[in-house]
């Protein structure tokens, strides 16, 4: 490879056909490896060299053409150096053109992040690839703001399709943006929608990142979108591909002052603070007290020792807290009243289960009067305290509101976390009052127990196929506890079969089936763990067989949030109900269900979901298993 | 052995609505009745006799609008109070009239109190907040002169002014504006060139009320917060930080000093009137009679010392007077 000398013609297109065939084989690296570099080298300064290197790559015949492409793309440090190599390629040839435009932005997505640095970087530094850059980014935006792609593409790619539109706003000049600021105002409107409207946070986060960067790009001096989100190491990462660093070459050509001029331009400007020049002056020492006269001492001072900090009583009896809350009067005594209920509530079964119902139905409907800190987690606690004290009729109250016509969002998801919490309670009677499972603390946040769901799960689903006694601190563990009798028995039923009941019964404001897709997750994921908790009650068999049926049903949702509840669902019925019973009232739902699964793990988009399909297949092998190995 | 604080002399009750300003007048001698002006919040202004503790004269002049701030100027017949209906009323009292002869239209729509500061025989100068957000406007009385209004610089966010006081050295000298403002400092203003001499951030909440002591050169601002932040100004017209004390409760009303700079008290959200020594900030005595945030108190002017009184107007509709360390 490392031949020629100067001034002699010779063919090149020979060397080509060589590349092109030895790269469609499959051995990129090995011969674009030693290739690249040298031809890096090469380039660096020699126009010739150069030259050589376009017809190089032009005359790789056009199905090869891919290959060579994309071991280029693949193996150049930097974009500059892709630009050397390559030329104006892209705009030259059709097919390079189709594979760098399209094929390896939107059709595939397992490349890195330098390689997306890479290919739109050098689409970037030259104008006749300019135009190219516009184009795949509106590309780029199209996708990111289609519904359908937001809801059945894989995380992995809208990730992908992130990260390749933040680094094409970090390439784009001031007069480019205004030339395109609408349209990118309006993909941004739509695509922000659809990710927002998405289940899984992570998807959230995303359309969040990718709409805060396209505003502050177009909008650099009014005000700027911005978001609520937890900063992690992916939005860090995914904000760093918007500000470009200059390359370390020696050498700063043009293109690289390009960058640095719009990393300073994408930098939000700093609010001048008010108070710069007007700081308070340091505490004059107070020395010259002492050498005065003090005629003050002729003035006694009276007994202040009365003087205490001012404290609004809390009401003693449950009956005046419910005066207390539902009256308009004194706001401080409804502060001091929301603050004591849990712990009046849990101090007084007897009178709290003669009032049980109407204190259920005021905090359901409790709103913020005044700013009280963790306003949501004591209500919560204290619906909490209300459900365990009196299950039966709370219960049936709350499972009847859910279904109930105007009601938000937030008070469905409310009842559902309520009636998790009260299980959990009751079934580990010991375990009251920990706060490790209010997850409630903003109102956008997870579900219990823990936050993530699937991870505990697997935690849970791998100890017990392991059958060992571990103790793991969710408070699972029912083995080490003083014994007290399982108070969920007896009400396991009638927490779960009103939530199950009318779930595809739309109401005018509330369609689970419908819009309210994320409210169905919840619902799902709700039941899973009301399942679980229900192991070694009466009535868990007929609780499974029923989960089972409403699984059935909703299998082919295109929620993938959803479709993750309804496998945690199957889980949790493998692990509850004793292996006996399952095989003698459910075998063929079972066996429905464990072709289904079977499906999910190979086609199911999201990764997730085909994990817990698998784990929920190993879990019916070693159920299959258990009953061989019992001797009939 | 300390003594438990004393209980009010009397309690004047009555005004029907929650007392938000109070102002003594009982400084011409005898057989002039001592008496106590107060606004209420249902707009009407009550004039006390201090010898039989009733109302004399109830007047009418805000339509219905909450009284936050009376004033005399020059003498218990001419009387100027201020009101929630964005107006400054002016009284002719004497012989029993109760007719209001001026009014000024201030477009005020927050709680601001005027200051009133006479700078030569019957020429007084009010400094008011006016209706733009940040600026205070200072009129001369009685012919509604405009003479400058203050505005912060651009950028500088005071928010809108809490709390004035007009004050001159001595007669003669320069009259100068403290004011105090929503962001928490306190700003010496220039009225004759209308600049801004000193600013000094005092407080991180509102300032809710200030005075000052002219000779002293020290002044005391309260706040919605827990502590009171005693300053001073030196000789280059500089506001500093002289001291700060920490409240039991959050939240005071109203500061006021004594006329004779011994003492000052301090009207509480916490329903508690609580006196301090003026040197150096002793605290001498709570009084806790209220049942309801304490909204204002007042010194009154007594020439003869051993009368000396001090009033408290709370939410809870009634005026408590007592009469402490009145024999120093």
């Amino acid at each position: 490879v490392s031949f020629i000398p100067g001034g002699l013609d010779c063919s090149i297109s020979f060397v080509s056909h060589v590349l092109g065939k030895v790269c469609v084989h499959g051995r990129q690296k090995e011969i674009l490896g030693v290739l690249v570099p040298r031809l890096t080298d090469l380039t660096k300064s020699d126009c010739i060299w150069q030259r050589i290197c376009w017809r190089l790559v032009e005359c790789v015949p056009d199905r090869w053409m891919e290959a060579v492409v994309l071991g280029f793309v693949q193996r150049a440090p930097r974009a500059d150096v892709l630009s050397r190599l390559l030329g104006n390629l892209v705009v030259k040839n059709k097919k390079a053109q189709f594979v760098m435009t399209q094929k390896i932005l939107l059709l595939q997505y397992g490349h890195t992040t330098a390689v997306l640095q890479n290919l739109l970087g050098y689409l970037s530094l030259d104008s006749l690839r300019r135009t190219l850059l516009l184009r795949v980014l509106q590309e780029l935006l199209e996708t990111w703001g289609s519904s359908s792609a937001v809801k059945h593409s894989p995380p992995e790619q809208q990730l992908y399709i992130s990260k390749a539109i933040l680094i094409c706003l970090s390439h784009l000049k001031e007069p480019e943006i205004e030339s395109c600021r609408q349209e990118l105002l309006t993909s941004m409107m739509e695509g922000v929608k659809c990710h927002l409207d998405s289940s899984l946070p992570q998807l959230r986060c995303l359309g969040m990142v990718v709409a805060e960067s396209i505003s502050s790009k177009i909008n650099i001096e009014g005000p700027v979108l911005k978001f609520q989100y937890e900063e992690d190491d992916e939005t860090r990462e995914l904000k760093s591909l918007l500000v470009q660093t200059p390359p370390f070459c020696v050498v700063p050509s043009l293109p690289d002052d390009d960058k640095s001029e719009k990393a300073d331009a994408a930098l939000p400007l700093v609010p001048e603070s008010n108070e710069k020049s007007h700081t308070a002056a340091p505490v004059m020492p107070d020395e010259e007290s002492d050498a005065e006269l003090d005629s003050d001492d002729d003035l006694i001072p009276y007994d202040m020792s009365e003087d205490k900090e001012l404290k609004i009583k809390a009401p003693v009896y449950i009956r005046d807290c419910i005066e207390v809350l539902t009256g308009s009067g004194d706001v401080d005594k409804w502060e001091a009243t929301v603050k004591a209920l849990e712990s009046l509530v849990r101090k007084n079964p007897a009178a709290t289960r003669e009032v049980s119902v109407e204190l259920a139905k005021i905090l359901l409907h409790l709103e913020e009067k005044t700013c009280v800190e963790g306003f949501v987690e004591l209500r919560q606690r204290a619906q909490v305290a209300v459900l365990t004290m009196d299950p039966i009729p709370v219960g049936k109250y709350l499972t009847s509101q859910f279904y109930s016509v105007n009601y938000s969002l937030r008070q469905r998801m409310d009842i559902l976390d309520v009636l998790v919490l009260a299980a959990q309670e009751l079934s580990c009677p010991k375990f009251h009052g920990k706060t490790k499972h209010s997850g409630a603390q903003k109102p956008c946040i997870q579900l219990l127990p823990g936050g993530d769901s699937s991870k505990d799960w697997r935690r849970i689903v791998d100890e017990r196929i392991k059958s060992k006694t571990r103790r793991f601190d969710t408070g699972q563990s029912h083995v080490e506890l003083a014994s007290g009798p399982n108070k969920f028995n007896s009400v396991a039923g009638h927490f779960f079969f009103p939530l199950i009941h009318h779930f595809d019964r739309p109401l005018t404001t509330f369609d689970l089936l419908g819009e309210d897709h994320l409210v169905l997750g919840r619902l799902v994921h709700t039941l899973a763990i009301l399942m679980y908790l229900a192991v070694n009650t009466m009535a868990v068999t007929a609780m499974g067989k029923a989960l089972l049926e409403f699984v059935w049903a909703l299998r082919f949702h295109t929620d993938s949030y959803v479709r993750q509840g309804l496998l945690s669902c199957i889980s949790s019925v493998l692990l509850s109900v004793p292996a006996e019973w399952i095989l003698a009232d459910m075998t063929e739902e079972l066996l429905e269900t464990q072709s289904w699964l079977g499906d999910v793990v190979e086609k199911d988009p999201d990764g997730d979901c085909r994990r817990l399909a698998l784990q929920n297949l190993l879990l019916m092998e070693n159920l299959k298993k258990k009953l061989e190995a019992v001797p009939s | 052995m300390a003594l438990p604080p004393p209980d009010p002399q009397f309690v004047l009750r009555g005004t029907g609505a929650a007392v938000h300003t109070l102002h003594f007048s009982c400084g011409s001698p005898e057989p002039d009745i001592p008496v106590l002006f107060s606004g209420s919040e249902n707009g009407f202004i009550h004039v006390w006799n201090l010898k039989t503790h009733r109302v004399d004269t109830a007047l009418d002049g805000h339509g219905r609008k909450s009284v936050y701030c009376v004033e005399t100027i020059g003498g218990k017949d001419r009387l100027l109070s201020q009101g929630r209906d964005q107006r400054i009323c002016l009284w002719d009292l004497a012989e029993g009239r109760t007719s209001v002869t001026d009014s000024v239209f201030t477009e005020h729509v927050g709680f601001c109190r005027c200051s009133l500061l006479e700078v030569a025989q019957g020429r007084w100068l009010m400094a008011m907040a006016a209706r733009s957000l940040e600026e205070v406007q200072i009129l001369e009385l009685p012919s509604k002169t405009s003479v400058c209004t203050l505005k912060p610089e651009v950028g500088a966010k005071l928010g809108m002014p809490m709390c004035l006081k007009l004050w001159q050295l001595n007669c003669g000298s320069q009259p100068v504006l403290l004011a105090g403002y929503e962001d928490g400092s306190v700003v010496l203003w220039n009225v004759t060139m209308g600049k801004a001499l000193s600013q000094l951030v005092c407080h991180q909440e509102p300032v809710m009320s200030l005075d000052f002591d002219s000779e002293k050169a020290k002044g005391i601002s309260g706040s919605s917060e827990k502590v009171l932040s005693i300053w001073s100004l030196n000789e280059q017209q500089n506001l500093q930080v002289y001291k700060t004390h920490e409240l039991v409760n959050a939240g005071i009303s109203d500061i006021t000093i004594r006329p004779d700079k011994k003492i000052l008290a301090t009207a509480g959200w916490d329903h508690r009137i609580r006196i301090f020594g003026w040197k150096k900030l002793k605290p001498l005595a709570v009084l806790d009679y209220h049942t309801a945030t304490v909204h204002c108190v007042s010194f009154s002017d007594h020439r003869n010392l051993h009368k000396r009184l001090l009033a408290a107007g709370s939410k809870d509709q009634r005026i408590s007077v007592w009469s402490i360390y009145a024999q120093t």
